[in-house]
């Protein structure tokens, strides 16, 4: 399949769970103090409905359902070949403690750089709560290595 | 915690409150890929990052974006971030000290709300890029 073929390709939809344990956790491993991260009742008095989730928690949670990788065991591509090269969040809506969230991964553009020895894949994940919100979008797009004449 | 910041005393080329994070530490990274689910050897172990071509353990990329959304977050209330993007254009390694940085590139007002757009890096010890994006913040 060439890569022009994968463009538009939509992968089947996953859902994750949204823990609070694991929201602390991850807020601990960053070095985040704000409360609201780690206690309800002052995310609530600071405007949030429950605990909401770091800026870049999304991506965890993407991660968990491994959307990092089925790009590329779908391309026939070696993990030690890519690397992350961008990374895009935007909201429209919060991700709290207690959410199951669903998300659809699409990959939206391929291009290659350097006569081909750089393979640039992008690709969107829309991701939607419980109540079928739109919170969020991530943007990624992974820089794939390759031997040029391989 | 954020401080109420003002929309109309905001100027282009504004920098907001550097957020610094001294000595990134291999037991930071071990945390990290266990609370984010990224357990990539490259992360943890120096013989397998040697193996794939690295001088040793590489800090998270998303380790360090978390960091450069701490800085807009503790300048804002998250509530208020819009959406961000970062680059990764460089390694960050055990031992480095990381500072985030946001500089205020455009006054905008969308659908009705007062927005400004900066421009963010995260930069290592030497000044070198790790991170370079943009976000957009509403100003409340």
């Amino acid at each position: 399949m060439a890569d022009a073929d994968y463009v538009g390709k939509e992968y089947p939809s996953f859902s994750v769970d949204v823990e609070k344990g694991r929201i602390k956790m991850f807020a601990n491993s960053i070095g985040e103090e704000n409360p609201i991260y780690f206690d309800e009742e002052t995310a609530k008095n600071s405007g949030y409905s429950g605990i909401p989730v770091p800026p870049t928690f999304a991506f965890t949670l993407t991660m968990e359902a491994g959307q990092s990788f089925n790009i590329l065991e779908d391309m026939g591509i070696p993990k030690t070949q890519a690397m992350h090269g961008e990374q895009g969040f935007t909201y429209y809506d919060h991700i709290y403690a207690g959410d199951t969230v669903t998300g659809v991964q699409r990959i939206t553009d391929i291009y290659e750089k350097k006569g081909g020895a750089l393979q640039f894949i992008e690709a969107v994940i829309e991701l939607r709560n419980q109540n079928d919100v739109h919170v969020a979008d991530l943007r990624s797009v992974i820089v794939v290595r390759h031997k040029v004449g391989e | 915690m954020s401080i109420t910041v003002d929309y109309a005393s905001l100027n282009v080329g504004d920098a907001i409150p550097d957020l610094v994070k001294e000595n990134i530490s291999r037991t930071q990274l071990a945390l990290f890929a266990g609370a984010s689910g990224d357990h990539n050897p490259i992360h943890l172990d120096d013989e397998e990052a040697k193996s794939g071509g690295l001088p040793g353990v590489i800090v998270h990329g998303m380790l360090t974006m978390a960091f450069l959304g701490q800085v807009l977050t503790g300048w804002v209330p998250q509530s208020q971030l819009r959406g961000w993007n970062a680059r990764f254009v460089s390694m960050a390694f055990p031992g480095d000290t990381i500072t985030c940085k946001g500089v205020v590139a455009e006054k905008v007002s969308e659908n009705g709300e007062d927005q400004v757009k900066l421009d963010i890096s995260a930069e290592n010890q030497k000044g070198d890029n790790i991170l370079v994006g943009t976000a957009v913040v509403a100003i409340s």
